[in-house]
């Protein structure tokens, strides 16, 4: 089941004037900082199907920014969300693409600074839903109802174990989990939802574990 | 996932069956998966309900779009209805006015609670504050109004869409006027089943209707779409509280809205391509607003 708690249905609190076109739109691009884990110096968003025919009407590219600046749905300061990126040094560019994806409300966003790069897939799917599609090139499936682990490692046998080990001490229950990879023996990425909220000490943990490159993870 | 019910047979089932509310079963649902108390719950709604009524306030008092396409129509009804000469009724148009107060306030990108989105986010609160004057319920009836509301639209969105990019107008305002007519008869001392009865005969008249907004905005004809969804809320209600059944039932009507959602070409799907968006009118303030070649003709 996609909608789990009511308040997916009366909810969310928010600017309008459209929860996918505008409130999902501005939790993804919440989402993406999150996972990118500091406020980029550059975004290039991409946004397909209806994203891209009406995000000027829906107000959806200002709430993108929104996100990545870190407002929730119901932050006043969407509506100057423009202003305040320039403010913080954030350069944008939206992108309108005529190719076809699965799901009619599809945003691609880049983003990075002098350190890094990612890149993200999240749809918007009603009702200020979202689900995130994919990470880095990695297909993922991301409801954003749970904390969530991600955790780039190498494709070394005892990963998972060595993960899934450092939690179960921390007595974290894990409710979903994927595990993917590009190529054998290549970089390959975990997304892990669990039950309870994950604090510092654990994410540290899982840090000093061999073969890990990266820990992120998403609130609740 | 354990849920107490996955369709509307399984809640209206659930309720009789133990004797209790739809709201309650909701709330029930919401522990059961949250985890989160009850109270928890509870004073989250009232929060919500509390968006909703300063939403509609605020609307009534006058508001208008960046676009300049709506705004200040709640304020003329307002004034039409203290005429007292409403040929619809005072509580049918106050629920009109207020579900339009609503989304007046939205489109000109207010803070208000979209129910199941905010496209539609005038129907059920609409309906709500003008039952409100007729019935006189408690604070906690009025947040069971939106619990009600919120289990059949959880059936909706799990089971079909609430999504007019993936289902037409008929997913955003069809279910939420459905939602609001099945919360009105648990409001008005009806049975679990009339609410279904309602909510199906609701969601029969608003299949078919499609996503066609103007310049891609949701202001044309989403506001005045809202009004309609409120008043079709309100007749469905009377006629499953007077004993009038849907003859397909209410899982079924969800199905074909689902079916129907799947056919429809993306034109009519949110992408003002279509329908009313294409109309000469429609293309000429869509250029007006966003600068452009003039296409079509208007006025």
């Amino acid at each position: 089941m996609k909608f789990k708690s009511v308040f997916d249905i009366i909810g969310p609190v928010m600017i309008g004037p459209s929860s996918s076109h505008t409130a999902g739109a501005a939790r993804i691009g919440r989402v993406a900082r999150d996972l990118f884990g500091r406020q980029p110096e550059w975004a290039k968003v991409h946004l397909y199907g209806s994203f891209a025919e009406t995000y000027k009407g829906h107000s959806t590219d200002v709430a993108i920014i929104g996100g990545l600046l870190d407002y929730d749905t119901d932050d006043e300061r969407i509506k100057t969300s423009f202003e305040e990126a320039e403010k913080a040094g954030m350069e944008f560019e939206f992108i309108p693409e005529t190719g076809h994806t699965d799901h009619p409300n599809t945003a691609r966003i880049v983003v990075g600074d002098s350190r890094a790069e990612m890149s993200m897939v999240g749809i918007s799917i009603g009702g200020g839903k979202i689900e995130i599609t994919e990470l880095n090139g990695f297909p993922l499936r991301l409801s954003g109802n749970h904390p969530a682990i991600l955790v780039v490692h190498d494709d070394r046998s005892g990963c998972i174990a060595s993960v899934s080990n450092c939690l179960y001490k921390y007595d974290i229950n894990i409710g979903h989990m994927e595990v993917s990879r590009r190529q054998k023996g290549e970089m390959a990425l975990m997304v892990i939802e669990v039950d309870q909220t994950v604090d510092v000490a654990v994410m540290d943990e899982l840090r000093q574990l061999p073969h890990i490159t990266q820990v992120t993870r998403i609130a609740d | 996932m354990d849920v107490l019910f996955r369709n509307v047979k399984e809640l209206v089932e659930r309720a009789e069956n133990e004797n209790k509310l739809i709201s309650e079963i909701m709330i029930e649902q919401e522990i059961l998966i949250t985890q989160r108390t009850r109270e928890e719950i509870m004073v989250q709604m009232d929060r919500n309900l509390t968006v909703m009524e300063e939403a509609v306030e605020k609307g009534l008092k006058g508001v208008h779009s960046i676009s300049g396409l709506t705004g200040g129509d709640a304020v003329l009804l307002q004034a039409y209805i203290e005429k007292g000469n409403s040929l619809s009724g005072t509580l049918m148009l106050d629920a009109v006015s207020k579900a339009v107060a609503t989304n007046e306030v939205n489109a000109a990108m207010g803070t208000i609670c979209a129910t199941p989105t905010a496209g539609s986010a005038g129907v059920v609160p609409g309906t709500l504050f003008a039952v409100k004057n007729q019935l006189d319920p408690t604070r906690e009836q009025m947040i069971r109004y939106l619990f009600t509301s919120g289990a059949f639209g959880f059936v909706v969105a799990n089971n079909a869409s609430i999504s007019g990019a993936a289902g037409g107008c008929q997913a955003e305002v069809g279910s939420a006027a459905a939602m609001a007519a099945a919360a009105i008869v648990e409001m008005a001392g009806g049975t679990p089943q009339q609410s279904s009865e309602a909510f199906a005969i609701t969601m029969k008249n608003m299949l078919g209707l499609v996503c066609d907004p103007v310049a891609g905005l949701v202001e044309v004809p989403c506001v005045k779409r809202n009004a309609m969804g409120a008043s079709n809320a309100v007749v469905a209600a009377d006629m499953a509280l007077a004993g009038v059944t849907s003859r397909i039932p209410t899982d079924e009507v969800i199905g074909a809205m689902f079916e129907i959602g799947q056919s429809m070409p993306s034109a009519l799907k949110e992408t003002a391509k279509g329908g009313l968006a294409a109309t000469p009118t429609g293309k000429w303030l869509e250029s007006k607003i966003f600068g452009g070649a003039v296409v079509g003709s208007g006025k």
